[in-house]
């Protein structure tokens, strides 16, 4: 049994209780917000430590560069928005002033995905990771649920560099025992199994996890591996479940351009080519709505899931096949490459 | 009527010469890279003489001391001067300026603070220095350190509206430690300041944003080294508008939008060299010595 509470808890107030904790152990650490801490939780950590924080109000620009600055002088600084706001907002100063410095500063950015719900499109941030991800010296960490976030905070505080740190709102079950030493840059395999591989991340891990009941219901055992360390990535845990499986699916509340799915499929291109599909916010923007039904309208609920991971496994059986039929029948190259010739000036002439 | 003429304390002679060695430093390097900007890096030459050879507590021996002032050049196109003044102050070797943005040299085409010694912070990106000093100034008083934050920035970077962010900030968080110096040339790439994105008045500006704002003559260390002496460091944060002249020292480049980064050809660099020997000092037994300041 891989779920193991049904407690449900945002990675956001796990995170926000963990700022505590850090705030007692470490007094160089000092926590900025920009008119969110409520919202990003940050504001358990303004009670209790009022002179280390620092609300910088709507000026997300500056709250970065005031975090460089901190850290410049020895603090360990978390500043934190809605993730939209952390990333997009800020690029530009987070390349110069914390990413290029290499800055001890972890941008907690919470509200990441399309799970925000209602706000809608202009809240929902499904390109997070890939921006950050771009970025060199930037590690990124997205914790599967609130132990992991909870630890997680914890290993960014003790990581010498910057960090993003994305977080969800809304409130998810746990998957992962409580009080394991969070590693950053190690993927850990859930459950294991021989048929499939899915990787995934943050709140997408416990769909993943019910997806892969269901397949095994259908007597497909699938491997679900929790990617809580998007870069650096871990290829060694992949490429491992690659040789057994030989099939990938990648499934991220992101969009499937420069995230997971992303990192995924350059490690298999590059290491270990095995049939794959990437499932996440396909190119499009999001929408307001309810997270659950949000879940449902972009196809990324357990069912989704499994059914993606049938298909998957079906069209690498079709592609077999005729990869068997090709490689088995000797081919009249000549004749095909005229064939195609054919074709193409014909097209030319339309 | 008497003829005019200027006045310098023996110190401020000194400084003069500091001043001509940095400018011509900063020509030759620019033209040996054939790249890099002449026009702000020679506007604020005598604010970062009189700050790195009167105002700042720093040790080039001892570079990162907790405890040491902090400069930052926000207006980070000026590279070359501040990498002039740090061989100057003995934080870099001379031989460093040879290499200015070359493949592998320390000395970027901006600040890079992992590179190179005595720069605080990698800038370049205009309107990002200011939100840094507001963070290390923060930090000072956490520390409960007496350590003070310098920002230089240039008039054209403070439309940005990062700087008027950081502006704000510094005086709700009643930062006293920080100064903001703004190099007021009065010109950026596109023309003049005011004919491209009108920043005036800038002195009420800063003022309406809780700062202590003091106008001098960017060029005359009598009135910047005693303005910096000034700061009271104890109600407010405080803005020096210097107003300066773009170019400044090289005829040719003076007042003259075209020198914002474009390097001198070698019969230029040659020219701009011959103009500077031209310079002459006043000696200091012939100058009337006011020590009333």
């Amino acid at each position: 049994m891989t779920i193991i509470s049904d407690r449900e808890i945002a990675t956001r107030e796990a995170y926000g209780r963990a700022l505590v904790e850090l705030g007692r152990q470490n007094n160089n650490v000092v926590v900025l917000d920009a008119d969110l801490a409520k919202s990003t939780q940050t504001i358990r950590f303004a009670k209790e430590f009022p002179d280390r924080f620092f609300d910088v109000g709507i000026a997300e620009a500056n709250m970065i560069g005031v975090s460089a600055g901190l850290a410049a002088c020895g603090m360990v600084v978390f500043c934190s928005s809605f993730a939209i706001f952390a990333t997009q907002r800020v690029l530009n100063q987070i390349f110069q002033s914390i990413a290029y410095t290499n800055l001890n500063v972890k941008i907690a950015a919470s509200h990441a995905g399309i799970t925000v719900g209602e706000d809608g499109a202009t809240h929902q941030s499904i390109d997070d990771i890939s921006i950050i991800r771009s970025v060199p010296n930037m590690t990124i960490i997205v914790p599967a649920d609130a132990h992991e976030a909870y630890e997680a905070t914890f290993a960014a505080a003790n990581f010498e560099g910057p960090v993003y740190l994305r977080l969800s709102r809304m409130a998810t079950p746990v998957v992962t025992p409580p009080g394991k030493p969070f590693e950053i840059g190690k993927a850990i395999t859930l459950r294991e199994g021989k048929d499939i591989t899915i990787a995934a991340c943050g709140i997408m891990v416990y769909e993943a996890l019910g997806a892969a009941e269901k397949l095994s219901g259908l007597g497909v055992e699938a491997e679900v591996i929790n990617f809580n360390t998007i870069k650096p990535f871990d290829r060694e845990t992949l490429v491992e479940s690659l040789i057994k499986t030989r099939a990938a699916l990648s499934v991220e509340e992101h969009s499937i351009i420069g995230g997971l799915g992303s990192a995924v499929a350059e490690c298999i291109c590059e290491e270990f080519p095995v049939a794959m599909s990437r499932m996440g916010i396909r190119d499009q923007f999001g929408q307001s709505g309810k997270p659950a039904d949000l879940l449902r309208q972009y196809q990324l609920t357990s069912e989704d899931i499994a059914k993606e991971a049938l298909r998957l496994l079906e069209t690498r059986r079709k592609a077999n096949e005729i990869y068997e039929i090709s490689a088995s029948t000797k081919s009249d190259f000549g004749a095909l490459e005229s064939e195609v010739d054919g074709g193409m000036s014909d097209e030319n002439s339309n | 009527m008497p003829f005019s003429r200027i006045v310098y304390k023996p110190e401020y002679d000194e400084l003069e010469k500091k001043a001509l060695i940095i400018r011509k430093n900063i020509v030759k390097m620019i033209a040996k890279a054939q790249s890099g900007h002449p026009g702000g890096s020679l506007s604020c030459v005598d604010i970062l003489t009189s700050l790195y050879f009167r105002i700042l507590r720093i040790s080039p021996k001892h570079p990162k001391d907790p405890e040491r002032d902090r400069f930052i050049l926000s207006k980070g196109h000026a590279a070359p001067a501040l990498y002039a003044t740090l061989a100057e102050t003995g934080f870099i070797p001379y031989e460093w300026l040879d290499d200015l943005r070359k493949i592998g040299s320390p000395l970027q085409g901006h600040p890079d603070m992992k590179k190179v010694p005595g720069v605080e912070m990698s800038t370049g990106s205009l309107g990002q220095g200011l939100s840094v000093g507001v963070g290390m100034a923060l930090s000072a008083k956490i520390l409960e350190s007496g350590y003070r934050v310098f920002v230089l920035l240039g008039d054209g970077e403070c439309q940005e509206g990062q700087v008027w962010e950081a502006a704000m900030s510094a005086s709700h968080y009643k930062l006293t430690n920080i100064v903001a110096i703004i190099d007021r040339n009065g010109l950026q790439i596109d023309g003049c300041t005011e004919d491209v994105m009108g920043v005036s008045p800038l002195g009420a500006k800063w003022k309406a944003f809780g700062w202590t704002v003091i106008e001098v003559d960017g060029h005359d260390f009598l009135e910047l080294i005693p303005a910096l002496e000034a700061i009271s460091y104890t109600s407010k944060p405080t803005a020096i508008i210097a107003n300066t002249v773009k170019g400044k020292g090289v005829c040719f480049m003076e007042n003259n939008v075209d020198w914002h980064g474009k390097a001198p050809k070698p019969d230029q660099l040659e020219e701009a060299l011959k103009g500077f020997e031209g310079v002459e000092f006043v000696e200091s037994d012939e100058v009337e010595v006011d020590s009333s300041n």
